[in-house]
């Protein structure tokens, strides 16, 4: 497969993931962890970005492509800036979880999943959060929610809403 | 380097739950009291990992007299700086009150939730900070270590681990010691010891609490297992929910590197080590071992059939050892204290202790650390503190996805590995919550198993289509179109699964539904046969609600909050429900506060 080269702006676009190769050696155990990286980069994770990967280590595009879809983590999409994470473990499950979720729904009118429009919030939920004394919790980046409730919802996403 | 010694030591428990209710802020506002007071060169704030008690968390304990306060806010800080710090008075109101007694407790130890726990994975995990290697080693951390690598051989290590009986804590129970002599046993130029800290099951943060609270003694376990089976090279595979403990773990591997304690020729024994953080990327069955190495290796985490096991073919084909946290966290404690010590401590067959995550509908959530042996009713009521609003028991649902629910009758069951498994259980990682009457068994089952079933790699058949045919019948169930014979099949299928899929997570996927259908099979058949959902939970099945208009004040709060305009006013001054329009919400019966609807 050819590199991307030779493409200024796509020289510009792809700069950033350079950088990135240079933390590594040409390997394939280290392949998660330039995904992961990327994603941290770009938001999300752009074909022309997994193709570079592919390239670059020297794997098809399909073993990308197949690691990338294989892991809940990863998104082929472009995700909204803040990411709301709701923990649908077992705590929170008896402790009312799921109102929580509904009224994020019902507040962000998008299902669980999905980013709004404006691309501010995607919402999801998780397995654990591991913050079970608190349940039920919530996850909004790296900033955690305990003992929530549906009344809670609109005052905590204030914090993040523009 | 000289430390300045202060009269006053501050513990902060900055472990996740703590932060999220405040901890960091609670931090900034002592620091500046302490300033303001002219304090700062008297007492020391110290930032500590998780005490197991979240649910009253932010913590804080004043040492030396261990003066434990909990739900610390802001606006308290002051008060503790004014009255304890400065004239020496124990602010009463912010101290722990026990939910039986109501008695305040002053000190850390006599409170009933410590007071019966034994600590050994949890030793340190809030007294030191998690980020000062100096601590661990004025802990005695890294003893264990340098007596391993300078006065004993390999294989007198192996024999302590296997004499002290000690079995794996993720779930599964084999010997550890026996884990280690059979990677021991395979030669090789190239070797592995992995840490699994792909903590999935949801319910469960034991992982989580050791590797924020006190992640060298991680490093010294895995240090120790590496020189013990002949390895020189570690993963530590964390799940990537956990940024913090990730964060953690990262500056006690530079630490350890710093001072020699990783990397070539440790304690000027000639072995090297060196450790890796790998970050996982969200997926449950990772924490199977052969999952979990493809995924270090870069690949997919599918499972592998076993044989060969890791032991002999591991990582990139090499020898691995794999252990879970929790079982590195013992290691330390067995090579200073030695292997009678140790069990000397649990039943025959389970020696040591086992940490729980102790959670749901209980007054006292939090991590325990019990003996092996320790019964339900111990770690439920004289630890737990019991159900909260006093409620009945129904269940303890122990192991997570893997696991099942233990009705009532149990609760005199000496907790062990084989007990529980007896019961239609198991151990699982140690998850534990409990649930009271108004929990839903079926709806319970179909939460594990919807849970299992999206997290089923697809790799084998039997996981792939037999868990979701099994979520189907559930679904049916709980939505009122339950058929007869629906018992049976599930019956079967989950037979079928058990004995056929490839992997931990598929073979032990049925659990929850198996042991529901045991002991709470005539809920299956109420919302079967009856239409009804004894427990009210499942939607299409429950009952409406009714008004007592003996009780109701006509407040009118019912109407408002009512989504579907089913209440309106009865002929005197009450609310009455309109049974045919009423969807079952309960959000009037949350919101009367006179407690006069009901549902049924």
């Amino acid at each position: 497969m050819p590199c991307s080269c030779g493409d200024n702006k796509m020289e510009k676009y792809l700069a950033p993931l350079n950088e990135i190769f240079e933390k590594y050696t040409k390997d394939e155990k280290y392949l998660i962890p330039i995904l992961q990286d990327a994603q941290d980069e770009y938001g999300y994770l752009p074909e022309e970005v997994l193709k570079e990967i592919a390239c670059k280590l020297d794997l098809s595009l399909s073993q990308v492509f197949g690691v990338v879809t294989f892991y809940s983590q990863f998104h082929l999409e472009p995700r909204g800036e803040n990411i709301i994470r709701v923990c649908t473990g077992t705590a929170c499950h008896v402790r009312g979880g799921a109102e929580v979720l509904d009224q994020l729904k019902q507040e962000l009118n998008i299902d669980s999943g999905e980013t709004t429009e404006d691309l501010e919030f995607t919402l999801e939920t998780v397995a654990c959060i591991g913050a079970c004394g608190l349940a039920p919790v919530i996850m909004i980046n790296d900033d955690t929610y305990g003992r929530m409730n549906s009344q809670k919802v609109p005052e905590v996403l204030a914090n993040y809403q523009k | 380097m000289k430390d300045t010694i202060y009269r006053s030591h501050v513990l902060i428990c900055t472990g996740t739950g703590c932060v999220s209710s405040g901890a960091k802020n609670i931090k900034h506002e002592l620091q500046d009291e302490l300033a303001d007071n002219d304090l700062k060169n008297e007492i020391k704030i110290v930032e500590t990992g998780c005490h197991g008690f979240c649910e009253k968390g932010p913590i804080m304990v004043v040492y030396p007299e261990g003066v434990f306060y909990c739900q610390v806010k802001e606006e308290d800080v002051s008060e503790i700086v004014e009255e304890h710090l400065l004239k020496g008075r124990i602010v009463e109101r912010l101290l722990f009150k026990e939910p039986m007694t109501e008695e305040s407790i002053p000190s850390y130890e006599d409170i009933d939730f410590y007071k019966k726990q034994h600590r050994i994975a949890l030793a340190n995990c809030g007294k030191i900070n998690p980020e000062s290697i100096n601590e661990y080693i004025a802990n005695g951390g890294y003893e264990a270590a340098g007596k391993a690598l300078t006065q004993m051989t390999p294989e007198e290590i192996i024999k302590e681990v296997k004499e002290a009986g000690l079995r794996g804590r993720g779930g599964g129970g084999f010997p550890t010691g026996l884990k280690w002599q059979f990677a021991f046993d395979n030669n090789s130029d190239k070797k592995y010891v992995i840490c699994n800290a792909d903590e999935g099951d949801p319910g469960a943060f034991m992982d989580r609490s050791v590797l924020e609270g006190d992640p060298h003694r991680i490093i010294e376990g895995m240090l120790i297992n590496a020189y013990a089976i002949g390895a020189d090279e570690g993963y530590v595979y964390v799940r990537a929910e956990y940024p913090l403990a990730i964060d953690r773990l990262q500056k006690a591997i530079d630490a350890a590197e710093d001072l020699g304690l990783l990397g070539e020729d440790i304690f000027g024994s000639g072995f090297n080590f060196n450790l890796h953080i790998k970050k996982g990327a969200g997926a449950f069955v990772c924490g199977e071992e052969t999952a979990l190495m493809a995924s270090i290796e870069g690949k997919r985490g599918m499972p592998n059939p076993r044989p060969p096991y890791p032991a002999e073919k591991g990582l990139w084909g090499k020898p691995t050892n794999i252990n879970n946290v929790e079982t590195l966290a013992n290691i330390p404690y067995i090579i200073n204290e030695g292997s009678e010590v140790f069990s000397s401590i649990g039943t025959e067959n389970s020696k040591g202790t086992k940490v729980f995550a102790l959670t749901g509908k209980i007054k006292n959530t939090g991590l325990v650390e019990v003996p092996m042996g320790t019964t339900l009713q111990e770690v439920v009521y004289d630890i737990g503190g019991g159900l909260t609003d006093d409620k009945d028991f129904k269940a303890i649902q122990t192991g997570g996805p893997s696991g099942g629910c233990i009705p009532e009758d149990y609760l005199a069951l000496p907790i062990d590995y084989d007990s529980l498994i007896e019961v239609g259980a198991m151990m699982g990682s140690g998850g534990m919550v409990v649930m009271d009457d108004s929990t839903c068994m079926v709806d319970v089952a179909r939460f594990f198993l919807s849970f299992t079933q999206s997290e089923s790699c697809g790799k084998c058949t039997p996981c792939r289509e037999g868990t979701k045919r099994m979520l189907e019948i559930l679904n049916r169930i709980c939505d009122g179109e339950g058929k007869d014979g629906d018992i049976r099949l599930l019956e079967q299928l989950g037979e079928h699964i058990k004995d056929t899929a490839l992997c931990g997570l598929g073979q032990t996927a049925p659990n929850p539904v198996l042991s529901t259908l045991q002991y709470f099979r005539n809920e299956y058949e109420a919302h079967i046969y009856d239409n009804k959902c004894p427990a009210g939970v499942c939607e299409e099945l429950a009952a409406s609600f009714t008004i007592n208009i003996d009780s109701c004040i006509g407040c009118g709060q019912c109407v408002k909050v009512c989504p579907v305009d089913a209440i309106s006013k009865g002929d005197g001054k009450y609310y009455i429900i309109d049974e045919e329009v009423c969807i079952s919400c309960g959000a009037c019966a949350k919101k009367c506060p006179v407690d006069a609807i009901f549902q049924g």
